[in-house]
């Protein structure tokens, strides 16, 4: 985005005021030029950081989150229930509500996450208090990805067994937890 | 008055180039709030907790608990020149913040800043892989009485995805007086940032360079291994320490006069000035410590660069003054210290 230098063009959005702001947007590989006021370019809101002193890491992470791939846009009314959060108020902070946001919004925020971390799954500490429990489910979702590929390969005698093993760590994780 | 903190006047592996090495995580309770959206009746709450756990911790750790709102706005300024907090911790209005330090502010922990916890260790010099340890260790320690936010698949989770997994920064802070000089630093930090290695100011996101001191961090928190980030930051500081080393030999060997002359008027300046700018003394007190690293001035006493940068910031001279200064008072009193530790005779150097 740059300051326009086309003389008194009026703002595209408004049809009013003038244009003072080039915004070029690319979505998906998609290059749109937009020639706006100030107002209306904040009102659109993916780039509030040149209005904004500070260039800091939310203002700009807020134009990365707003572009939601298609296949994953749902309503941007769906709110946390914990802390009743929406997509669009993390879209524009940077910053989600709670824990319980990454389970609300998680369709949404594993591309993100991706594209952020250029990983989704965490390899590093297990806390000793959820561990336990957490690590029983780890061996559990390995064991059943080796079942599937058992299954697929149609080695039953090896999905059987794995099956077998499967049901035990169930019925033990399951005591744990009682 | 406010002392250093004990990283600044300690040794540690490659100090002349690394001045310190710091250790973050990133920590949330679960079923509350994070600090942003954290009302009034859950604040409490969470505060209630928080000291519960703080206390229990051992004494060995000797960390003590304060409320943001108990200190006072130029020691906040302080705590910031030192790194023991960053600079959105004491951004108003103070709600629910406070800091956790030992005293020699090798460890801290900031309290509801973007995330409910952030532990963060300090060491002298290259010492990422010891810092990585003592933030584990005080981790664990935590974790007996609070209930971590934690994702079987996302790990750690916290207020901000960039910070999702580990939760962990890893960075030092390093001074590359010769690297800039020979103008190699934007090259070098080009090529970091493909390998996901981030470079600030010197006091973080948004911070502007000052006198060659950069902070270098890992990009990522989540997909490997704390000790995996942790290594390969450390790889990546001692291949910094291995070129600024290089363009130091560089230096002195091809434009010796040059170099020498720089540090002598930047010396000359510091030791009778009467009136000097913050940034000004930072940018000369690189051009002195680098030619006290090359042998060609010596700093009297005990007294570290970190010490001295920190004796220029405008907080440090308000909480040394004891109140609020204008802008003309500080950079006399700014002047005046540095006279005084610079010219010290060796009897009467401070007291340690």
């Amino acid at each position: 985005m740059s300051e326009s230098s086309t003389g008194p063009l009026s703002c595209q959005r408004c049809q009013q005021r003038p244009a003072s702001v080039h915004f070029t947007r690319i979505v998906n590989g998609e290059k749109s030029d937009r020639y706006l006021c100030e107002e209306c370019a904040r009102q659109e809101g993916a780039f509030h950081f040149m209005l904004d002193p500070q260039f800091t890491v939310h203002n700009v992470l807020g134009g990365l989150i707003g572009q939601v791939p298609e296949t994953v846009k749902l309503s941007t009314q769906v709110a946390c229930p914990r802390c009743g959060y929406t997509y669009q108020q993390f879209a524009e902070a940077g910053r989600l509500g709670c824990d319980m946001c990454y389970q609300t919004f998680r369709p949404q925020l594993e591309p993100l996450v991706r594209r952020l971390q250029g990983a989704t799954s965490h390899r590093g500490k297990i806390p000793a208090r959820a561990g336990v429990k957490l690590r029983q489910q780890q061996a559990l979702s390995e064991l059943r990805e080796r079942l599937r590929k058992a299954i697929t390969a149609e080695a039953f005698e090896e999905a059987a067994k794995l099956r077998d093993t499967i049901r035990a760590l169930e019925e033990e994780t399951a005591s744990t937890e009682s | 008055m406010t002392n250093a903190s004990l990283w600044m006047k300690s040794e540690g592996p490659e100090t002349d180039i690394v001045l310190s090495s710091r250790v973050r995580l990133a920590r949330n309770l679960t079923d509350l709030p994070f600090p942003a959206q954290l009302g009034d009746r859950d604040g409490e709450r969470l505060t209630a907790r928080l000291k519960e756990a703080f206390d229990s911790l051992g004494a060995a750790w000797q960390l003590t608990y304060r409320p943001l709102s108990e200190i006072s706005p130029i020691e906040r300024q302080v705590l910031v020149e030192k790194h023991v907090v960053s600079p959105a911790l004491i951004q108003e209005p103070v709600r629910f913040q406070g800091l956790v330090a030992d005293p020699g502010e090798s460890i801290s922990i900031m309290v509801n800043e973007e995330d409910h916890l952030r532990t963060q260790i300090f060491l002298a010099g290259l010492q990422l892989t010891q810092a990585w340890h003592m933030a584990n260790r005080l981790d664990d320690d935590l974790e007996r009485s609070l209930n971590f936010a934690y994702d079987s698949e996302m790990g750690y989770l916290t207020a901000c995805p960039t910070n999702v997994g580990t939760g962990l920064r890893a960075s030092v802070m390093v001074h590359l007086p010769a690297l800039v000089l020979t103008r190699q630093v934007q090259q070098l930090f080009h090529a970091l940032a493909q390998i996901g290695v981030v470079v600030r100011g010197l006091y973080g996101e948004g911070t502007e360079v000052v006198g060659n001191l950069f902070q270098v961090s890992n990009q990522v928190s989540l997909g490997l291994t704390e000790e995996e980030f942790v290594h390969n930051l450390t790889v990546v500081a001692q291949e910094i320490v291995g070129r600024e080393r290089h363009a130091r030999q560089l230096l002195t060997q091809s434009h010796r006069l040059e170099v020498a002359d720089r540090v002598g008027r930047a010396w000359g300046i510091l030791t009778h000035a009467r009136i000097i700018s913050s940034d000004e003394a930072l940018k000369l007190l690189s051009e002195v410590k680098l030619g006290q690293d090359l042998q060609f001035v010596k700093i009297p006493g005990h007294t570290t660069f970190s010490e001295l940068a920190l004796m220029t910031r405008p907080g440090y001279l308000m909480d040394r003054a004891g109140r609020e200064l204008q802008s003309m008072e500080r950079d006399e009193l700014r002047a005046t210290i540095l006279r005084e530790k610079l010219l010290a005779t060796r009897e009467d150097k401070e007291e340690r």
